[in-house]
C-alpha cells in the first residue's frame, strides 16, 4: 500500500535559552494511506514536535519527510502552506479559531485560500456535519470549548484533506465533550477516508487507532496495535 | 496570492474595531493635522495677499525708483498706460518735538503723498476725518498723520506741533490703518504721513538724500504681463523696479512662504515622532495577532496573502487617521479665524485650501507606509509552528531586501515631495537629514541607556526600588527606546531652537553693541560734513568715526550681460545697493587681490568689490560691471577685491569706485559714530539741532527691532516643536499603556515577595524620572550640537550653552514621562497578586 507519510531518520534540534536542545533523535516511520495512527508518550517526549514536522509546520534539522510522495524537506514556507491547503487538515488542542471571524468564516477560510467558489456553502455543510449550523454566525468568544473544537474539526475537514493531523484534540475538553469530539473525528475520517494522525494522552482515544506509536525522549519506544500496556 | 481573499480577511480583521489602534490613529492624525493647519494658515495668508494685491500695492502696478523722481520720459509713459498715477515718496527722518525747553526725537518712516493717494483702499484715521483734511493746512502749518506708537513715544496729542527737517507740522490725526503697508511693521521706525507738497521747505529731499519714489498706476490695459514687459524693456536699466497686484507684497509673501515651509518641515519632525508611535502600535498589534497569522499559515495561507491582509487592514486604518488629521487641520484655522485675523498684520482669507491638505495627506500616507512596512514585513517571519512554540515568534535582524528597498524608495519620495512643496531641496535635505540623524542618535542613546542601567543595577543592591527601576529600564520590554525616541526628538527640536535662538540673541543683543557703532547718521550733505565732524571728533566720549559718501545704485550688467543672468539671485544684484567712492585706500581696508587705484586717478572708472561676494558671484579681476545710479549707467572695471565684514553692523560697501567716477553725481554722506552710551543723547541732540535734515539711526533700537522679529520666528518654531512634543507624549502614553500588563504582572510578583504599594510606586516613579531625564539629556546633546553647528557654520560666532533652556528641557522630559508613566500606575498598584499570577499561568 502507498504511504501517506514516510519519515526517515528524522531529527529535530531547537535553539533554547540554555543552548541547542535535541528534541527528536532519528525517527523512522511509515504511515499508510487511510491508516489511523496514535502518537502517545509522556510530556516532552516529542509527540507534538513530530506532528508539526509531519504537517510541515516545523522544518526538520535532519532526515527526510515525504508526504504523499512529496519531499517536504525541500519545500519553501509558501510551498508548504500551499501543500497543506491542498492535502492536509490540522486540529489543535487550543482550537486556534480566528477570533474576528464567525464560525462559518473560520470554516470557509481554507476553502477561500484554495480559491473555491463554493467556500461558504461547503463550510455550512461542514458545520451541519458537526451539528453547529445554527451557530454559523457566532464568534468563537460566543461558543463553548466543545463547540469551538467542533468548528475547528469542521475547518480541518472542509477541504477534504488526504491527511488529518490532530494535536491532543480533546486535551482542553471535559469528558462528555471529549467523547463527542472523538466520535466526530473518527466519523469524519471514516466518511472521507483520510489518513488520521493524532497526538493524545488518552488511551481510549489511542485505542481507537489502527496503530499506536509510543515516543520516549525523542525516540520511537514501541509500535503496537493498542496503547494500553 | 489573491487580493480578493486578502481583502475579505482584512475586512474580517477590521471587526476587531479600533482596539489597539487608538494611539496609532492619534499619532497619525495629530502629525497630519499640524502640517495641514500650518499649510492652511500659510495658504490663507497667501490667498489674502493675492486677493488684496491691488490694495496692498496701492494700485494695479507700481514703478519704484531709488532717490530720484521719475524722469519726464518715464512720467509720459506712465501717463499713457494708466488712467491715474499717484506718486509716493518714502524715506526715514527724525520727528522732533520741543516742549518746555526739552527736545524729544523719534526715528520715523515718512510717506509723503499726493492728492490722489491712496488709489486703492482707504486710510483709516482717528479722529475719522478725510485724509485731504488731515494733511491740509492746520492753522498755518501743514497737517501730518502719525502712527500711535510714535505719537505716544513723543507724548504728542492731536493738535500738537512737531518738526520734520526744517518744517513744522501739526499732528492732525492718528494712523489707524494704512492700506498699502503689508508687513510695513518690519521698518525701523513707525510711520508718519505728510503731503509731498508740504516738504518743499523741509530740506529733507535735497539731491543725494536717500529716498524712494513709488508711482502707483491704475492701468488702462488689464494685461499686466504685457505692460510689465514693456516697462522692463524700457526702464529696467535705469534702476526701475516693477511690482504689480498679482503679488502686492512680494517681500511679505516670500517671508510667509519661507517661514511656512520651514514650519511644515518642523511639522514633519512631529510626523516622524508619530511614525514611531505608529510603528510601535503596529508591532504590538501584530504581536497580538501571531496566533491568528500562524493559524492562517497552518490552513495554507501563503506569506503574500498574510502580508496583504494586514497591509490592507492597516492601510484602511491609516487612511482613517489621515482623514481625521486633515479634518482637524482644515478646521482649526477656520475655528481660530477671528484670532488669526486680529493677530496677524496681514490680510487673510481663511477657508478650505486644498493644496495644503493634499500636501499633508501625501506626507501622512508616505510616513504611514515608511513606519508600517517593517513591522508588516515581520508577518512573513511568523510560521505555523508559532502555535506550538513561543520562541519561534522572535523575529530578528532586518526584513527582506525588498522591504528595505521599498522603505528607501518611500523615503526618497518623501524627500522629493517635501522638496517640491517647500521649494527648497537644500532646506528639506538639511531638515530630513537632521531628523534621521537625530533618530539614529536617539536610538543609539537608548541602547547606551539600557546598557548603563544594566551595569548600574547591581550597584543598587540595598536599594530595591532603584534596582527594580534600573532593571526595568535595561529590559527590552520597558520601552526605553520608544521613550527616548518619541520624547527625545520633540525635546531635541525644542532644545535646538532654544540654543540657536539664545545664541542668535546673545550674538545680536550682547556682542553686537560692543563692536557696533552707536549711531548711523545718514543724509549728511557735503557742506555739512565739516560741521558734523567738528562736533563728533571733538568729543572725548567718541572712540571712532567713519564716514563715506553714500549713493545707491543697481548693478545692471556684468561683462555686458544682464547681472541676474550672470549672478543668479544673489542678494547683491537684487534691488539697489549702497555704493561709495574713495580716492585713497581707507586705512581699515584690506585688499585681498589686485591693487587700489592711485589717489589722483581720473581715468576710466575702476571698482573695488567685496571679496566674499565676488567669489559667490563668480567675479574675477578685469570683469566689467555697470551700475545704474540716478538713472545713469556707469561702467567700471574691477581692479581689486577687499575684505568687508558685515557682521559688526559697521560701515561696509560691497562696491566702491574711484572718486572721479562718482563725485559729480548728487549724493550725501553717511557716518558711523562709536561713542560711550552716556554720551549718545548729547551727540544726537547737537547733531539734530544743527542739521535737522540729518537722520540718526540708533543701532541699539535697530538691534531691538531685529531681536523682536527673531523672537517671533523662534516662537513660531517653538510652537511647531510643541506639536512634535505633544505627539511624542502620545507615543509615551501608548508605550505606558502597552507596558501596563507587564507592570501589573511585575507588581503582583513584587507584592508576593513582600513589597508595599508605596515602594512599588516609588520604583515606578524612579524609572519614569530616570528615563525622562535620560531623554532630556540626549535632547540637550542634540540641541547643543545643532546650536553649535548653526553658530559655527552659519552665524560664524562663538557658541555658548544656554543653560536655562537646557535645564527646562530636562525638567520637561522628566515631567512628561512621569505623567505618562504614573497615569498607568494605578492598575498595577491595585492588582491582587493571586488572580494576576493565575491568569499569567
Amino acid at each position: 500500500m502507498e504511504n501517506a507519510l514516510t519519515l526517515q531518520d528524522v531529527r529535530l534540534a531547537l535553539e533554547g535559552n540554555a543552548g541547542l536542545v535535541e528534541i527528536l533523535h532519528g525517527i523512522t516511520l511509515d504511515v499508510a494511506k487511510g491508516e489511523t495512527l496514535g502518537l502517545v508518550g509522556p510530556s516532552g517526549s516529542g509527540k507534538s514536535s513530530l506532528l508539526m514536522l509531519m504537517g510541515g509546520l516545523e522544518m526538520a534539522t535532519g532526515g527526510r519527510i515525504a508526504a504523499l510522495g512529496h519531499d517536504l524537506s525541500n519545500m519553501s514556507e509558501d510551498q508548504l502552506a500551499r501543500f497543506r491547503r491542498e492535502h492536509m487538515g490540522v486540529v489543535f488542542q487550543s482550537f486556534h479559531l480566528i477570533p474576528t471571524m464567525t464560525a462559518l468564516e473560520n470554516v470557509a477560510t481554507p476553502l477561500e485560500l484554495a480559491g473555491r467558489r463554493d467556500a461558504f456553502d461547503r463550510a455550512l455543510e461542514e458545520l451541519k456535519a458537526v451539528g453547529l449550523d445554527h451557530r454559523a454566525d457566532h464568534y468563537p468568544a460566543q461558543m463553548s470549548g466543545g463547540e469551538q473544537q467542533r468548528v475547528a474539526l469542521a475547518r480541518a475537514s472542509a477541504p477534504r484533506p488526504d491527511i488529518l493531523l490532530a494535536d491532543e484534540p480533546t486535551g482542553n475538553l471535559d469528558g462528555a465533550n471529549g467523547q463527542a469530539i472523538m466520535d466526530l473525528l473518527f466519523g469524519l475520517r471514516d466518511r472521507h477516508g483520510a489518513t488520521l494522525i493524532l497526538v493524545t494522552h488518552s488511551n481510549e482515544l489511542a485505542n481507537r487507532c489502527d496503530r499506536v506509536v509510543r515516543l520516549r525522549d525523542g525516540r520511537v519506544d514501541t509500535t503496537t496495535r493498542e496503547a494500553a500496556e | 496570492m489573491s487580493l480578493r481573499t486578502a481583502s475579505r480577511f482584512a475586512r474580517r480583521e477590521l471587526r476587531g474595531g479600533l482596539r489597539g489602534f487608538r494611539i496609532f490613529l492619534a499619532c497619525l492624525a495629530l502629525g497630519v493635522a499640524a502640517i495641514a493647519a500650518i499649510g492652511s494658515v500659510r495658504a490663507s495668508i497667501e490667498a489674502g495677499i493675492q486677493s488684496q494685491g491691488a490694495t496692498l500695492l496701492g494700485g494695479d502696478a507700481e514703478m519704484e525708483f531709488t532717490y530720484r523722481f521719475a524722469t519726464e520720459e518715464e512720467r509720459d509713459w506712465m501717463g499713457q498706460q494708466a488712467s491715474k498715477v499717484s506718486e509716493v515718496v518714502d524715506f526715514r527722518s527724525m520727528a522732533v518735538v520741543e516742549r518746555d525747553g526739552t527736545t524729544e526725537r523719534g526715528l520715523t518712516q515718512i510717506k509723503s503723498v499726493d492728492s490722489l493717494y491712496p488709489l486703492v483702499g482707504s486710510v483709516a484715521l482717528d479722529p475719522a476725518i478725510p485724509l485731504a483734511e488731515a494733511l491740509g493746512d492746520q492753522g498755518g502749518n501743514p497737517g501730518a498723520i502719525m502712527h500711535p506708537l510714535l505719537a505716544d513715544r513723543l507724548l504728542l496729542e492731536i493738535g500738537d506741533r512737531f518738526r520734520l527737517g526744517a518744517q513744522d507740522f501739526v499732528l492732525s490725526a492718528l494712523l489707524v490703518n494704512e492700506p498699502d503697508n503689508a508687513g510695513g511693521g518690519f521698518g525701523l521706525g513707525p510711520r508718519t504721513i505728510v503731503a509731498t507738497s508740504s516738504l518743499a521747505d523741509s530740506g529733507l529731499l535735497a539731491p543725494g538724500t536717500l529716498f524712494e519714489t513709488q508711482y502707483r498706476l491704475l492701468l488702462n490695459d488689464s494685461n499686466l504681463n504685457a505692460v510689465k514687459a514693456e516697462a522692463q524693456s524700457l526702464f529696467e536699466d535705469t534702476g526701475m523696479r516693477w511690482r504689480d497686484s498679482r503679488n502686492g507684497a512680494p517681500g511679505v509673501s516670500q517671508f510667509v512662504e519661507r517661514l511656512g515651509s520651514f514650519l511644515i518641515l518642523v511639522g514633519l519632525a512631529g510626523l516622524a515622532v508619530g511614525g514611531i508611535g505608529v510603528s510601535a502600535a503596529i508591532r504590538a498589534y501584530l504581536a497580538s495577532k501571531t496566533t491568528v497569522i500562524a493559524t492562517l499559515r497552518s490552513l495554507g495561507a501563503d506569506r503574500a496573502t498574510i502580508f496583504l491582509t494586514y497591509f490592507i487592514q492597516i492601510g484602511i486604518l491609516s487612511l482613517l487617521g489621515i482623514t481625521i488629521g486633515l479634518i482637524l487641520g482644515a478646521a482649526t484655522p477656520i475655528v481660530l479665524a477671528p484670532v488669526i485675523q486680529t493677530t496677524l498684520p496681514l490680510p487673510t482669507m481663511v477657508t478650505l485650501h486644498s493644496t495644503p491638505l493634499l500636501e499633508a495627506a501625501i506626507y501622512g500616507v508616505l510616513t504611514a507606509l515608511i513606519f508600517t512596512l517593517w513591522p508588516l514585513a515581520r508577518t512573513e517571519d511568523v510560521r505555523a509552528a508559532a502555535l506550538f512554540r513561543d520562541a519561534m515568534n522572535a523575529a530578528r535582524g532586518l526584513p527582506a531586501a525588498r522591504y528595505l528597498l521599498a522603505t528607501a524608495t518611500l523615503l526618497g519620495l518623501l524627500i522629493l515631495a517635501a522638496g517640491l512643496f517647500s521649494g527648497s531641496f537644500a532646506l528639506t535635505l538639511w531638515m530630513i537629514g537632521g531628523i534621521i540623524g537625530a533618530l539614529i542618535l536617539l536610538a543609539c542613546s537608548s541602547l547606551l541607556i539600557r546598557a548603563l542601567s544594566r551595569r548600574a543595577a547591581p550597584r543598587a543592591r540595598h536599594r530595591p526600588a532603584m534596582r527594580w527601576a534600573l532593571a526595568a529600564i535595561s529590559s527590552p520590554r520597558e520601552g526605553a527606546a520608544s521613550v527616548v525616541l518619541s520624547l527625545g526628538l520633540g525635546l531635541s527640536v525644542l532644545a535646538a531652537v532654544g540654543q540657536i535662538d539664545g545664541n542668535l540673541r546673545s550674538a545680536i543683543a550682547r556682542d553686537l553693541p560692543d563692536v557696533a557703532p552707536s549711531y548711523f547718521f545718514v543724509d549728511i550733505q557735503r557742506d555739512q560734513m565739516p560741521g558734523f565732524l567738528e562736533r563728533v571728533e571733538g568729543d572725548a566720549a567718541v572712540s571712532r568715526i567713519e564716514n563715506a559718501p553714500m549713493l545707491r545704485g543697481v548693478i545692471t550688467k556684468i561683462n555686458g550681460q544682464p547681472a541676474k543672468e550672470v549672478a543668479g539671485d544673489h542678494w547683491v544684484v537684487r534691488g539697489d545697493r549702497g555704493v561709495s567712492y574713495a580716492a585713497a585706500q581707507p586705512e581699515t581696508t584690506e585688499i585681498t587681490e589686485g591693487t587700489w587705484w592711485p589717489t589722483d586717478y581720473s581715468g576710466a572708472p575702476q571698482i573695488s568689490f567685496a571679496a566674499e561676494e565676488a567669489a559667490e558671484m563668480g567675479l574675477a579681476l578685469g570683469d566689467t560691471m555697470t551700475v545704474n545710479i540716478l538713472g545713469r549707467d556707469i561702467t567700471g572695471t574691477i581692479t581689486s577685491f577687499r575684505d568687508v565684514d558685515f557682521s559688526t553692523a559697521g560701515m561696509g560697501f560691497v562696491l566702491v569706485m574711484n572718486e572721479a567716477a562718482l563725485r559729480a553725481a548728487p549724493h550725501s554722506f553717511i557716518a558711523t559714530v562709536y561713542a560711550e552710551e552716556q554720551a549718545e543723547a548729547a551727540i544726537l541732540r547737537d547733531i539734530s539741532n544743527r542739521f535737522p535734515n540729518v537722520t540718526a539711526i540708533r543701532v541699539r533700537d535697530a538691534i531691538d527691532r531685529v531681536t523682536e522679529v527673531l523672537g517671533s520666528i523662534a516662537a513660531a518654531t517653538a510652537y511647531g516643536a510643541a506639536a512634535t512634543l505633544l505627539t511624542g507624549f502620545l507615543v509615551l502614553i501608548g508605550a505606558a499603556a502597552a507596558g501596563q500588563q507587564n507592570r501589573t504582572y511585575e507588581a503582583a510578583i513584587l507584592k508576593t515577595l513582600g513589597a508595599t504599594r508605596r515602594r512599588i510606586l516609588w520604583s515606578f516613579t524612579l524609572r519614569s524620572t530616570l528615563l525622562g531625564a535620560a531623554a532630556g539629556m540626549v535632547a540637550i546633546g542634540a540641541g547643543i550640537l545643532g546650536g553649535w553647528a548653526v553658530s559655527h557654520f552659519v552665524l560664524e560666532t562663538d557658541y555658548l550653552i544656554i543653560w536655562d533652556n537646557a535645564l527646562a528641557i530636562v525638567v520637561g522630559g522628566v515631567v512628561a514621562t512621569l505623567l505618562a508613566g504614573l497615569a498607568f500606575a494605578a492598575r498595577p498598584l491595585r492588582a491582587k497578586p493571586a488572580p494576576t499570577l493565575r491568569t499569567a499561568d
